[in-house]
């Protein structure tokens, strides 16, 4: 009834389970996320684009699918790996298994393998490319992957990002009276920020991720939002442009790949990370504050603080290997954190973020107002 | 935010004797935090009355007082140490209520103690139902609507407003004593007047009922700068209406999504810090439940608000220690470190040991947590399961699906190898009516009444809607009886075995179902390789390398736990805690691995149990969290062989079965038929021991007495033994457990009626019959290393033989006996122990016959007799129930010290001489306690069946005082003035007059039933009579315990079983409005001797003063 199915990893590492969702063979950078719930929303994070999820929480799909936990247009990844999926889930929200799921947008799954012995190999010899098939050997796979593009190569905002520019009005309604307008990049964002926005009073224009400059401040926001999105931010050349050429005009904030963006819009630098930072567990320090958050965090690749450009000043650390986790423009209205104040999944402790950006924005508007 | 001074010494308050909804946990919290402390360099002086724990043997606090837990005890303690601090969240409930009545009084103030962790503005808001309920309300978190009331008037009024069902929940008591649920106005009247009477403050909550919600714990930490955390979240698989403690519990939650996670979440961060919280606590919801049960509940489950509120602990508690276990994060030991000023982020992840505090724990496996009850020793009890927790123990195990996991635990319960697949016999008929005859009510054995009814094809949404299960965690079941299925009718190959241990069946279970004998199936995975391997449990689901030396099995690809290098050895624990094995196991355990390690061998130990500090990660080299049946020990046996160079050979470690009470010495015997080397004594010593025949020839050889008796097998053969022998006869199965199913019989009647109903005579078990013998029960703990034994020192029992050594106060040293008698039982018990081979402990019990009266019943004095003979009741070549008890009270560290001579030491060389220990100038005495207002429908007569959960010590210089503080840290002490109802047996009546007496002259009202009462008025004292018997007018016996105008009862019965049913509502309903209840007139007297000599001059000093043998104070 069943069938095999392969993971076969760059190394040669091969991990036998069965398949569930599409029949296909799918490939790209395997990562790890150790979230306990909210597959649905991982699923369909953009920023998992070009990348096959290992869940490390052996038991997926127990509550089912639902209308509502979807961060995007589609599933995103472009397959799934777990221990154990549920074929019979339960929750009032409930449309559909996980499996119908990933099944419905030709997505395949691997269940029933070792997660636990993959993850450790992935922690110990770094991410690495990938294959799930049911229809190739082990060796046929490993063959494929030999010419399969890399994913550091590979430019994925341009797949997973809006076409065309339009305004958020999903959610629950905001504030009453007047709202400030939030210009959102979209290199592969979460709708959950574009909810959040919304619920905090925003009128929230989503703008394509190569949109230039002009073309954002033409529709005239208070402010700016660089979104998450998945890949390599060196690659992204033309949104560097994008941010460099927006802050300082109105106050600006980076969120994931966005904050990559803007640090290297002010000469920062990034690097790839060994496995990446995926989970909703990630303890990060506010340097101002001291105060520790708890944080959801989805990123391979990370801002270098040596050699920061002075006007760069780190404003939070992870408590875990020390590594950048938010920065703030000495002159200008910038703020950006690595990690997901938007949560979906994760824990909500970060909102916060979202209301001192748009203290800054009123700042901004009052000063504006009152030259 | 102020930063405190870390204070340089800290009193810890330890929570007393193991009862039920207070267990082991709190040794295992208190523990960790004591030396938690020791790293910062704090001072830590604990108080705790219960010996059977680690916490307070002499390294792991600084200064350890074993004192009553009483206000006045903890002021004296604080007087003389002055601590800076006092940490009481540590100690459970009895901690948390100290601390406020050592507030309330002033001591605090007067001694500048700080509260540490805890403010105490926020342990009454905990506790009191009506400021919780308006904190919560000020923050915005929904609460169920309810009104706190302290009359039944006001109970009254309140449930007309509020509406039916609802539930009464009593302030200030633990383990939920006293409440219930409330479905019509009838239970209302006997509910709310329980909870009230449970109250300390006579205060009940009158609540809406969200019976049938889901139940979800979260396990939240903050610290003094604010920065907060949740450690887990857990999801009760009973729904609300099912006390957590016991529930079925899985960790972490499986039927939330990641919103009503993080709703949850946020709210519980949003609690601790309104509670202003500084250390650990444990708040539980209830949250909408699924459609599927929602149609089934009375009434429209609300849209809004998805969740309540219900209850938050303060404090560490039996949840967090689960979590702990669940986790691998040291709750106990980073709330102390908070406690004292540490931040989250400055505390390192001991598994990790790279990475902080301050962060949340991802799992990659599931946890089940399911409770033992003690109902296959109280047949009679109420197995139904409500507000008020019965459970004395848990189980937890690990896996990677929650199908495993569950089975595992079941396994793990040790309820007579009883699977998932055991049923009833009762239900085993099919047809019609099925439904009606399946507990799928909340009892003990509804896990197993689900699964029979999925196997006769009833639904899983027809189960969720009866039980208000969610659906997914009976679709698991049904995933359970699929594969039952499978493995009925398929070939048994490699890919169905393979999927049939992945969702955790046994060998036996799989042999059972494929017609094989589980050696067979064994053998078919050796063959196949299908064997477990061991995951960590490392906190962060693999992202980080860990140190953690803590282990699960599972059927998957990788095997993380490689063997260990070097010399080491199996700890075999002890399980759950149950009445008959308590926390004394795994004391003994614990001693066991540390001895261990002193002597360079690795310890590694398997256990069960999460409550308890065996298995905490840092105890042992490595911990394996496994079921302790064959398959499991042999599976981590197995797993730590290690090749033999250049042969095929494998050489196993071996394995310590003598600390791990009946469940270790259990395994020995199948252990050895495989092969496996065991530690110590011989399986052959432990089978002689066992076996009653073999032992009877054994005692013989040596020439020493025990009482007649023999193994019988059937009832003709029974009635000629008892004619030969003569009544009464002590009647026991020969496996025994806690005294499981031992009785007392008077005559044949009672003999064939304990042989037909009680043990099912003749299914191949053996029943032993002896001559039952009313003389002085005497107790001794040994060290045999095959040249000499060590006696620590010989325990009395305050009761006479008949009652359980386990129910019996025990004084050390032996007062009354004899120079003469104490010789005989040196002389018995070395001889003994060197012909039966004993390398370790060994426990012999005696009883001791002698002419006249052996005991001056106004004091302790020993009176010769001429003639006395010591007989051998028992011999249990493994670690008792008092090897914690007598290590405390003589300084001669048992359980290290047998683990020594297991290893190859002498006594000699670790400096121990052979024979008697020097006699201590002290007194220790051994009190039980009772769970038993817990359990209702219980007898609380005492008799050979054992029933105590728990025990306390009393330790002074002078008999008195040591019997006075066991009574009090007991709570059987008598109040100075008030009235007493006696009820005495004839038998007992000569030997009850001079303590009527002497009552009545220190100004006691004296109430008797009818015999008793003629008897007093023969003295001359006046009496007032009550009814024996219930239905024949007032007042009876039962109405004057009710109304409160006794405070004690005093009832002896003959022991026959007509006259136990008798006094059985009088005893029963002095247990529920917890008044003392003697029923051993031994243990009255010592009571009444207390009570007139006046408590007042009794020593409080750190137990090394007592040892020292320093005079009084």
């Amino acid at each position: 009834m069943t069938k095999t199915a392969y993971l076969v990893l760059e190394d040669g590492s091969v991990y036998e389970g069965e398949s569930f969702g599409a029949e296909a063979t799918a490939y790209g950078e395997v990562v790890f996320n150790t979230s306990m719930t909210g597959y649905q929303e991982m699923l369909t994070d953009p920023s998992y684009a070009g990348q096959v999820l290992v869940g490390t929480y052996p038991l997926m799909g127990n509550y089912g699918v639902n209308a509502q936990d979807v961060e995007s247009r589609r599933l995103q990844v472009s397959g799934f790996v777990v221990c154990h999926h549920s074929l019979t889930p339960s929750h009032y929200d409930s449309v559909g298994t996980l499996h119908q799921f990933l099944a419905s947008q030709g997505v395949p799954g691997v269940c029933g393998l070792d997660t636990r012995a993959v993850t450790r190999k992935l922690r110990s010899h770094g991410v690495m490319m990938g294959i799930i098939t049911t229809q190739e050997s082990p060796q046929q796979a490993l063959e494929r992957l030999k010419v399969v593009p890399a994913y550091g190569a590979t430019d994925f905002v341009r797949n997973v990002a809006t076409d065309s520019q339009y305004t958020w009005d999903g959610g629950p309604k905001g504030h009453a009276g007047r709202s400030l307008r939030i210009a959102v990049t979209d290199c592969g964002l979460k709708y959950n920020i574009l909810r959040i926005l919304k619920h905090k009073g925003c009128e929230v224009i989503v703008v394509p991720g190569h949109t230039g400059a002009e073309e954002i401040m033409a529709l005239r926001p208070v402010g700016v939002v660089f979104s998450p999105g998945p890949g390599d931010p060196a690659l992204l050349d033309y949104a560097v442009k994008t941010a460099r050429a927006i802050a300082g005009r109105v106050p600006v904030m980076g969120i994931c790949l966005g904050h990559q963006l803007l640090a290297r819009a002010f000469g920062g630098q990034t690097f790839k990370l060994k496995f990446g930072h995926r989970g909703a567990n990630h303890p990060v320090r506010d340097l101002a504050t001291g105060r520790v958050h708890i944080t959801a965090q989805n990123h391979g690749y990370a801002v270098d603080g040596d050699g920061l450009p002075p006007e760069l000043e780190v404003t939070h650390v992870n408590l875990n290997d020390g590594t950048v986790e938010g920065l703030r423009h000495r002159e200008v209205p910038v703020i950006s954190i690595q990690y997901h104040s938007e949560a979906a999944p994760g824990p909500r402790d970060n909102e916060y973020l979202f209301d001192r950006f748009l203290e800054m924005v009123r700042m901004i508007r009052k000063e504006v107002k009152g030259s | 935010m102020t930063t405190k001074a870390k204070p340089s010494k800290v009193l810890v308050i330890g929570s007393g004797p193991i009862v039920i909804g207070q267990a082991a946990e709190f040794d295992y919290a208190g523990t960790q935090a004591c030396r938690a402390l020791r790293e910062e360099d704090v001072t830590t002086v604990l108080v705790n009355s219960n010996p059977a724990t680690i916490m307070t043997d002499q390294d792991i606090a600084d200064i350890v007082y074993i004192e009553p837990l009483t206000v006045d005890v903890l002021e004296r303690v604080i007087a003389r140490e002055r601590p800076e601090g006092l940490l009481p969240t540590l100690g459970g409930q009895t901690g948390l209520n100290l601390a406020v009545d050592l507030a309330n009084v002033g001591v605090l103030d007067r001694y500048g103690v700080r509260l540490l962790g805890t403010p105490l503005d926020t342990i009454r808001k905990a506790e009191d139902r009506k400021l919780f309920r308006q904190l919560l309300l000020d923050i915005g978190e929904p609460v169920p609507t309810s009104e706190t009331v302290t009359t039944m008037a006001e109970a009254r009024e309140a449930a007309r407003r509020i509406g039916l069902p609802l539930v009464v929940r009593p302030s200030y008591t633990l383990g939920g004593t006293g409440g219930g649920l409330v479905h019509t106005w009838e239970e209302l009247e006997a509910v709310a007047q329980d909870g009230l009477s449970a109250s300390p403050i006579h205060q009940v909550l009158v609540e809406q009922s969200v019976e049938g919600w889901k139940e979800i714990e979260y396990e939240v930490m903050r610290d003094g700068a604010d920065n907060c955390i949740t450690v887990c979240n857990m999801e009760n698989i009973d729904p609300m209406g099912v006390h957590t403690g016991d529930s079925i519990v899985v960790a972490p939650s499986q039927t939330l999504s990641d919103k009503e996670y993080q709703l949850l979440r946020s709210a519980s961060l949003r609690i601790i810090r309104a509670l202003g919280i500084e250390g650990g606590c444990n708040i539980q919801f209830a949250l909408t439940p699924s459609s599927v049960v929602a149609q089934a509940l009375p009434g429209n489950v609300p849209k809004e608000p998805r969740y309540h509120v219900i209850e938050v602990n303060p404090r560490v508690s039996r949840s967090s220690a689960l979590a702990s276990k669940a986790t691998g994060y040291p709750i106990a030991r980073v709330a102390a470190k908070i406690a004292v000023g540490k931040r989250l982020d400055e505390i390192p992840n001991a598994v990790t040991g790279k990475t902080l505090a301050a962060f949340e724990p991802a799992l990659d496996y599931c946890v089940v947590k399911i409770p033992r009850w003690p109902f296959d020793k109280f047949a009679t009890g109420d197995r139904v399961l409500g507000t008020q927790m019965k459970a004395t123990g848990e189980v937890m195990a690990v896996g990677r699906s929650f199908e495993a996991a569950l089975q595992k635990a079941v396994r793990s319960l040790e309820l007579g190898g009883r699977s998932l697949m055991w049923e009833d016999p009762a239900w085993r008929r099919d047809g019609e009516g099925i439904l009606e005859r399946l507990p799928l009510k909340p009892t003990d054995l509804r896990l197993w009444a689900l699964t029979a009814a999925l196997r006769r094809d009833v639904g899983v949404e027809d189960l969720a809607r009866r039980t208000c299960i969610d659906p997914w965690f009976i679709s698991a079941l049904q995933n359970i009886v699929d594969m039952e299925r499978r493995l009925l009718s398929e070939d048994l190959g490699p890919r169905l075995l393979r999927q049939a241990k992945r969702l955790g069946f046994s060998d036996e279970q799989v042999g059972t179902l494929a017609d094989r004998l589980p050696a067979q199936v064994r053998e078919l995975r050796r063959q196949w390789g299908i064997r477990p391997v061991y995951k960590m449990v490392d906190t962060c689901a693999a992202e980080f390398e860990a140190q953690t030396p803590y282990f699960y099995s599972t059927y998957e690809q990788e095997n993380e736990a490689e063997s260990l290098p070097g010399p080491k050895a199996v700890v075999i624990g002890s399980g759950p805690i149950r009445i008959g094995q308590g926390i004394e196991f795994d004391y003994c355990s614990v001693h066991a691995a540390w001895a261990l390690q002193e002597e360079g061998v690795r310890s590694i130990m398997v256990n069960s149990n999460p409550e308890t500090v065996s298995t905490d990660f840092d105890t042992s080299d490595r911990l394996y969290f496994e079921p302790l049946d064959h398959e499991s020990v042999m599976d981590v046996l197995e797993n730590e062989g290690v090749a033999l160079p250049g042969s095929e050979e494998v050489r196993y470690p071996p394995s310590v079965v003598q600390f791990g009470g009946q469940t270790a010495i259990n395994l020995s015997q199948s252990l050895d038929r495989a092969g496996m080397p065991i530690l110590g004594s011989s399986a052959m010593a432990i089978d002689i021991a066992s076996d009653r025949d073999k032992f009877g020839d054994f005692l013989e050889t040596l020439g020493i007495p025990q009482p007649p008796g023999a193994a019988v097998t059937s009832l003709e053969e029974a009635l000629s033994v008892a004619g030969r022998l003569g009544f009464p006869l002590l009647v026991r199965p020969s496996y025994v457990l806690g005294g499981r199913a031992m009785e007392i019989v008077q005559n044949a009647t009672e003999l064939v009626r304990y042989l037909t109903m009680a043990v099912e005579v003749g299914q191949g078990r053996p029943v032993l019959i002896d001559k039952y013998m009313e003389g002085r029960e005497v107790e001794v703990d040994a060290v045999c290393d095959g040249e000499g034994v060590l006696i620590p020192g010989i325990m009395e029992h305050v009761e006479r033989a008949g009652v359980h050594s386990g129910d019996s106060m025990a004084v050390y040293p032996g007062l009354t006996l004899t120079e003469g008698e104490v010789a005989t039982l040196v002389d018995y018990t070395t001889r003994i122990g060197l012909a039966l081979g004993v390398r370790g402990l060994m426990n012999v019990q005696y009883v001791i016959m002698s002419d006249g009266l052996y005991r001056d019943p106004a004091t302790f004095d020993r009176k010769a007799s001429l003639h006395s003979t010591v007989y051998v009741l028992e011999v249990n070549p493994r670690a008792s129930r008092t090897v914690p008890f007598i290590s405390k009270v003589t300084g001669v560290p048992m359980a290290r010290l047998a683990t020594k001579v297991m290893l190859g030491r002498t006594l000699k060389g670790l400096g121990y001489p052979a024979g008697l220990w020097k006699r201590q100038h002290l007194v220790g005495v051994k009190a039980p306690v009772f769970s038993m207002s817990k359990l209702t429908g219980v007898d609380t007569y005492l008799g050979p069946e054992m029933k105590s959960t728990g025990e306390v010590m009393g330790i002074d210089h002078d008999p008195a005082a040591a019997l006075a503080k066991a009574l009090m840290a007991a709570g059987l002490m008598l109040p100075t003035q008030g009235s007493i109802l006696l009820t005495i047996a004839d038998k007992d009546k000569p030997e009850v007059v001079p303590l009527v007496k002497a009552l009545a002259a220190s100004g006691y009202h004296i109430y008797a039933t009818e015999g008793t009462a003629a008897m007093v008025q023969g003295l001359g004292i006046p009496v007032a009579m009550v009814r024996k018997k219930l239905g024949e007018g007032h007042p009876n016996t039962v109405d004057v315990i009710v109304d409160g105008t006794v405070d004690a009862v005093v009832n002896t019965i003959e022991a026959t079983a007509t006259a136990i049913r008798d006094g059985f509502e009088i005893r029963r309903t002095a247990v529920e409005r917890r008044i003392p209840c003697y029923t051993s007139l031994d243990t009255a007297r010592a009571a009444i001797q207390t009570l007139l000599r006046g408590s007042a001059h009794y020593n409080v000093k750190p137990n090394a003063d007592y040892l020292r043998g320093d005079g009084g104070e």
